[in-house]
């Protein structure tokens, strides 16, 4: 009931977002549908009068049909990169198949004699094309159509992992936040659209065959403006373009305290982080929310601008262990406890840039900087009781549980398990607390604001001072969770708004502050 | 006026059709007769060229039909398949109009046109035109299909078993309707049968083929009684001690044959119950058309010759098989 009661109340929180979601969510749908349908029809009658290309054609359909929808959207990035083009073209891939198999099967299911019968009376190819097998074939075409429908509002939702929107903003954004009623605000319009599609493509297929020409008409005027809704919402969205992941945007440390402490408005999309920093460099957006350490910054050619009015805290990372597990194994928290001021914001960034860009593997990227440390040691012991390490999903997380994974199979008795990439800081700190994972790194920054949120004279006290911060967490989280807080490894990973450093450059753009007084491109 | 001139098929090594040649001319009827894989229905669809003739060439009123659009060629020509292939979309109505229509009739002259043919054919335009093939019976459906090849007034008319999918009762009836469009006479018909009665109660010419040639084309009677080798007479003995009509007898015609002064020839006496065909062999095996048979029946006497007593086989067959 509770439950409910916060659903309408999120979606009438959201009303004006929930529109816009729903408006891209069938503007994606139904534009990769038209795409498909023009596409995929006549190459469905081309394969009936070319029967030998039949079966390439429709294999190649059903191995693009059987790639997994979040490996196709991440494949398209390098060549479309992200927003709606990507969405779009893999949209498209996925509905070909059902059109084209339904478009080839109803015409070859037209009786035998029934096309002998219209040839040997004198109509043509094309008249036999058009009078007898497309309309015989048309039900098994539409189902078609339906079928592709179904798939694309499903995989539409996963769009909202390359920035094109939809309603899997919602989605992705209740899942980093742990927030199931953002997610069912996603998703159960999302499976409304299928049922309501379905049935209305449904309704327009049993309609009678005669009413075919109306059913055209219907067709041709709703059909355009369905794929045009996509555009409705950037119509009026005036503004600079950002891109944010699901995780800051929702929380309060993140967008919206941004928004509130320097009174500012953007045209935001929601990107993973993983993506963002491409999308800032191809100038897809303007700003992105991104991560200071990151290695990309240098790379693309980013600048961060200067959080001078200090919306966000300072992030030191510090390792979270379960107290149950550093009572019971003191050795690990020690093992631990050796990185403990090893590792500098460059060092940090240096790292991630082996993985990003060198592409060395997390496991080799964490050996060789033991190694360096002089603090790595081989296995000590297989077999051992096993300790589960967890992590969030970007490529420092990942450096990080290998790093505390070795030190503890090198200096402890345990053996690890790894379970990098978790969706994001509630689903981390829950795990620990549920005991799933004994182990994950955070940041101080996090812990104050999302973890604990204590009230905001409380965060006021504390947030310009980084050991204040850090002991104020620490004093906290052992005494409202019982989790333990590590020493801080060193750097601090903060929060950063990030612009190309040419388009800073050229605005004279140093300070967050400064963005005030534009309005816009 | 329709010709065939040495028509040929291979398909690869395999000869289908060897060299056959046909005339006729308008209000005949050519029974294409012979056992499976004969060569029947590949000849019926070279003429339509739903098959391309490896060669040989056929003639419509003298022009080379090969040289001709095939549609605009294939719109003259009625037809009708054994399973019928109405369109299941199309209405009767505008199941029989879509030729009229390709031909760009103007709307009012096809309905008109369609309702001719309907009730022609026994299906009241009322009831029938707006129904969908699924509504009707087969025997039905069949008529429709002919309807449709008759629709746009084609001199020459295919047919490939229209009656072969019909169950035998609704086939003998779809016969009998057949043989009662009145625009038929006036056609040039080409059936395919594998039916011996179907093609002698019909037939103004029968083809028998086998083996890809024709064994014997002309006349029914002349097949029947002067058959043109061995073939044909085991064909046709086969076949017509399937006809049942041994047991018609010359006394059961007897009030049909002629009356009065006979003409001048040779006569032959035959015993009144003498079944029909035996009499038809016998006057045949005297070779001369001046043969005059005799009987007696009840003390009258009759008399009739070859042809007359053919026409009267043809019409106890038809009797027979209503």
């Amino acid at each position: 009931m509770e439950q409910l009661s916060a659903f309408w109340q999120f979606l009438a929180d959201n009303r004006s977002k929930l529109l816009e979601l729903l408006l891209e969510h069938i503007g994606l749908t139904f534009l990769s549908l038209v795409l498909a349908a023009v596409v995929a029809i006549p190459l469905g009658i081309y394969i009936t009068r070319h029967k030998r290309l039949a079966g390439a054609v429709l294999g190649i359909a059903g191995i693009l049909q059987t790639i997994p929808s979040i490996a196709l959207l991440g494949f398209m990035i390098p060549l479309l990169g992200i927003g709606l083009k990507p969405a779009i073209f893999a949209l498209f891939l996925y509905a070909l198949l059902p059109i084209i198999r339904n478009t080839y099967t109803g015409i070859e299911e037209v009786d035998v004699s029934v096309r002998e019968a219209a040839l040997g009376i004198g109509l043509t190819g094309r008249q036999i094309l058009r009078q007898v097998e497309l309309p015989l074939a048309l039900p098994v075409i539409f189902a078609g159509l339906r079928t592709a429908t179904v798939i694309n509002v499903g995989v539409a939702a996963l769009a909202a992992y390359i920035g094109a929107g939809g309603l899997g903003e919602f989605i992705f954004g209740g899942i980093a936040l742990n927030n199931s009623v953002m997610i069912l605000a996603g998703a159960i319009p999302a499976a409304l659209l299928a049922v309501i599609f379905d049935q209305l493509l449904g309704l327009l297929q049993h309609s009678r065959l005669g009413n075919a020409g109306k059913m055209g008409r219907v067709a041709l005027i709703l059909i355009p403006l369905l794929s045009s809704s996509y555009f409705w919402p950037q119509a009026y969205g005036p503004g600079w373009k950002a891109g944010f992941d699901p995780e800051f945007i929702g929380r309060p440390d993140g967008y919206p305290h941004l928004v509130d402490t320097y009174g500012l408005s953007f045209n935001t999309t929601i990107l993973s982080s993983a993506l963002m920093y491409k999308a800032v460099e191809r100038g897809e957006v303007d700003f992105i929310g991104g991560y200071s350490t990151d290695d990309r910054i240098k790379a693309y050619e980013l600048a961060m601008l200067e959080d001078d009015r200090h919306a966000f805290p300072p992030y030191f990372c510090i390792p979270l262990v379960g107290e149950v597990v550093a009572r019971e194994h003191p050795e690990v928290v020690d093992a631990v406890n050796l990185l403990a001021g090893r590792i500098s914001d460059s060092v940090m960034t240096e790292l991630n840039y082996r993985v990003d860009f060198d592409k060395v593997s997390p496991e080799v990227v964490a050996r060789e900087f033991l190694q360096s440390l002089q603090l790595w040691r081989p296995d000590r012991a297989q077999g051992g009781e096993r300790l589960a390490i967890g992590s969030k999903i970007f490529t420092e997380q990942y450096i990080l549980v290998e790093l505390f994974s070795q030190l503890i199979n090198g200096y402890t008795d345990l053996d690890t398990d790894l379970k990098p990439g978790l969706g994001g800081t509630k689903i981390c700190f829950d795990a620990l607390r549920a005991g799933e994972i004994a182990l994950y790194p955070e940041y101080t920054g996090t812990g104050l604001l999302v973890l604990l949120s204590p009230p905001q004279d409380t965060i006021q006290q504390v947030i310009t001072e980084p050991d204040a911060v850090y002991h104020y967490v620490q004093r906290e989280l052992a005494a409202q969770y019982g989790v333990k807080c590590l020493a801080p490894l060193g750097f601090n990973n903060t929060y950063a708004l990030m612009a190309r450093k040419e388009m800073a450059q050229r605005l004279g753009l140093e300070k967050i502050s400064q963005l005030a007084g534009f309005s816009g491109q | 006026m329709i010709e065939a001139r040495g028509l040929t098929k291979h398909f690869g090594n395999f000869t289908a059709v060897h060299e056959l040649s046909f005339r006729l001319e308008e209000g005949d009827t050519l029974m294409l007769i012979g056992p499976s894989g004969c060569g029947k229905t590949t000849t019926l669809k070279m003429i339509n060229r739903l098959i391309a003739p490896s060669a040989g060439a056929v003639f419509v009123d003298g022009r080379n039909i090969l040289e001709q659009p095939v549609e605009a060629m294939r719109r003259r020509m009625g037809y009708v398949i054994q399973d019928i292939g109405l369109f299941p979309h199309y209405t009767v109505a505008e199941n029989i109009g879509v030729v009229p229509r390709l031909l760009k009739w103007k709307p009012a002259r096809i309905q008109e046109r369609v309702g001719v043919l309907l009730e022609q054919l026994g299906l009241p335009p009322a009831e029938y035109a707006h129904k969908y093939p699924h509504q009707l019976s087969g025997g039905q459906q069949q008529r429709v299909g002919i309807a449709r090849a008759l629709a746009a007034e084609p001199p020459i008319v295919l047919m490939d078993e229209p009656f072969g999918a019909l169950d035998p009762l609704t086939r003998q009836q779809a016969r009998r309707d057949f043989r009662e469009i009145e625009e038929l006479r006036s056609k040039t018909v080409i059936m395919v049968t594998h039916d011996i009665e179907e093609a002698f109660e019909m037939g103004s010419f029968i083809g028998l083929l086998d083996k890809g040639e024709m064994q014997q084309l002309g006349r029914p009677q002349e097949l029947l009684l002067q058959p043109a080798n061995d073939f044909v007479r085991a064909f046709l003995a086969e076949k017509a001690a399937q006809l049942e009509l041994q047991a018609v007898t010359l006394a059961d015609v007897f009030p049909e044959l002629s009356i009065g002064e006979r003409p001048d020839g040779i006569f032959l006496e035959i015993p009144s119950e003498t079944p029909l065909l035996q009499a038809l062999y016998q006057l045949a095996r005297q070779g001369a058309a001046t043969v005059v048979g005799l009987t007696a029946h009840h003390g009258q006497d009759r008399w009739f010759q070859l042809d007359a007593l053919f026409e009267l086989f043809r019409k106890t067959l038809r009797r027979w098989n209503n």
